[in-house]
């Protein structure tokens, strides 16, 4: 019977039962971030305030591993600084390259259940979808 | 000339052990290899065809004046005739070595579309078509001022012959249209589609990528203007590929690719092409690929088509009888195993493509998930990707249970509840 390391009970979960995936009326800023290889395709909604992450969303459509992730970046970063969350989308991306170390990876919380994604080489851009879309965000500012 | 292709006849039932011992992939890999309408394995006598004849043989075929030259040029025409006699063309000029189909189908565009296509007119495109039946003669399009229009077909696959009776006018110049989908399996009946074609005046270009590894395919009984089929698909190396075509149209059409070969005289002002087939293979050929396929289609016959059809056919029934048995899971197109010719595309409700594939992988099963080079089906049908399983006759029931056990598993390990 298939091992399947990568799909825990804390990926499905947040796959099946996403928090944050809904629209955000009260949203100052949006970014579309798509995978045209695998048609993951969401949409970042976040509320800004002062430098504050007040709230923020998703919309969209994906492969497990994108949405789930997309949710787990949110319950992080949500009530943090974009410095805070640009540096945990930092720890994020690189130990899905497998080059964070345990403690960086401990800060992340449960998105540190993605941490085998980086032995799939095909399912690493699914997971930093909702990461990378967060820091086109800040960036662009 | 005679033809060179023939089953072999005998007992009607084929000996899989020995099959599978043909191919060294089963030894190598422990896996259940579904992805064959991606692409097919390799039996090792395709193989060492190619590596004896780089190895022990090769010189530059046509251009040398020295007997080995001499040799590879006879070897590499034969495996023309064999490639004829294969799809029953009328003659091995009309049989050109392309790369693959898609390499073909650009030809085509390229070349018929510039010689016949002009502002106003219209291509007919089969939404069922792979891309590499749908960009080229979108650029084809672009390059003359003319319109494409696709042909719909219905939720299950087929395509009416009213719609395509509405679908054809008097700017209508060009059909391309797939023999078999390499989403629904489903095959059309390109004989019917090229009568109501040329009664119109259009020429119907035919994509066998699918169809002509699975079935006997014979162009004259088929009637279509043009067929294109790619040889990795029915078990050479990627790299060969077949163009045939009505001479006359051939004859025709300006050439695709210049170069070397392809032309009989060039001064500073003037040019002369090459007769068929050399017009269209422009450069130094790919010997070895069309010894290949000669090779594979030999091998094809020494294992029997009647014989490779009953056994796909049984391989599929049971493929598409169990996808319809498993619960959450939607077969797309007829739910008569017959109408798929090996392919098996599906959804399983609330989980996506790639994470399925990713758990068949996991099962040690290898299945395609995407939109198979067909979007546009896709977005007709109204589902953002699928997922396809393919088999073809060197697979076994074993593999097949091994898909629908993990198939099974899905919404399991995806946390649902059943």
């Amino acid at each position: 019977m298939p091992s399947n390391t990568y799909y825990n009970e804390i990926l499905t979960e947040h796959n099946l039962h996403p928090e944050h995936k809904h629209a955000l009326p009260g949203a100052n800023t949006a970014l579309r971030g798509v995978n045209p290889s695998c048609g993951d395709d969401i949409t970042l909604q976040l509320k800004v305030e002062d430098g504050v992450i007040e709230d923020g969303a998703f919309v969209g459509d994906g492969c497990a591993i994108s949405q789930a992730s997309a949710d787990m970046m949110l319950d992080l970063i949500i009530g943090k600084p974009k410095e805070e969350a640009l540096r945990l989308a930092d720890i994020f991306i690189r130990m899905i390259k497998g080059e964070a170390s345990e403690e960086e990876i401990d800060e992340l919380e449960e998105a540190g259940a993605l941490q085998d994604i980086s032995h799939m080489p095909s399912r690493v851009k699914c997971a930093v979808l909702g990461w990378h879309t967060v820091e086109e965000i800040f960036k662009k500012k | 000339m005679e033809q060179q292709f023939e089953g072999v006849r005998g007992a009607d039932t084929l000996d899989i052990a020995s099959v599978r011992e043909d191919f060294p992939f089963f030894a190598a890999q422990d896996t259940a290899y579904l992805d064959n309408s991606a692409t097919s394995l390799c039996p090792e006598c395709v193989i060492r065809t190619v590596s004896e004849h780089y190895l022990r043989e090769k010189a530059s075929p046509f251009r040398g004046l020295y007997p080995l030259s001499v040799q590879i040029t006879e070897a590499y025409e034969a495996a023309r005739e064999t490639v004829r006699g294969f799809i029953n063309a009328p003659e091995a000029a009309e049989v050109i070595f392309t790369r693959n189909a898609s390499e073909s189908l650009n030809l085509i565009a390229y070349s018929l579309g510039s010689h016949i296509l002009r502002p106003g007119d219209e291509v007919l495109v089969g939404i069922t078509e792979h891309h590499s039946n749908m960009l080229p003669w979108r650029m084809a399009a672009e390059r003359t001022g003319a319109k494409v229009r696709y042909l719909l077909c219905e939720p299950d696959g087929t395509y009416r012959e009213e719609t395509l009776r509405e679908a054809l006018n008097g700017r209508t110049k060009i059909l391309a249209i797939t023999h078999c989908s390499n989403v629904f399996g489903r095959v059309n009946d390109l004989r019917r589609f090229a009568e109501l074609c040329h009664a119109n005046g259009t020429l119907i270009v035919a994509d066998g990528a699918q169809s002509v590894p699975h079935m006997p395919v014979d162009v004259q009984e088929l009637g279509v203007d043009f067929l294109v089929f790619s040889g990795h698909k029915m078990l050479t190396p990627m790299g060969i590929g077949v163009l045939w075509g009505r001479r006359a149209l051939l004859e025709e059409m300006p050439p695709f690719l210049t170069g070397g070969e392809m032309i009989d005289a060039v001064t500073t002002d003037e040019i002369w092409w090459a007769p068929l087939p050399q017009k269209f293979e422009a450069g130094t050929v790919n010997t070895g690929g069309a010894l290949a396929l000669a090779e594979a289609i030999r091998y094809l016959g020494r294992v029997g088509f009647d014989r490779i059809q009953k056994r796909e056919a049984d391989l599929t029934r049971m493929l598409v009888e169990g996808i319809l048995d498993t619960p959450h899971v939607r077969l797309i197109g007829s739910q008569d195993p017959a109408e798929h010719h090996g392919i098996a595309a599906f959804t399983v409700e609330g989980v996506h493509p790639h994470d399925i594939s990713a758990i068949m992988s996991d099962g040690g099963v290898c299945i395609r998930a995407g939109h198979h080079c067909a979007q546009p089906l896709h977005q007709h049908l109204g589902i953002p990707s699928s997922s396809r399983a393919s088999v073809m006759f060197y697979n076994t029931e074993e593999e097949i249970g091994r898909f629908l056990t993990v198939l099974r598993s899905i919404r399991g390990a995806m946390g649902y509840a059943e």
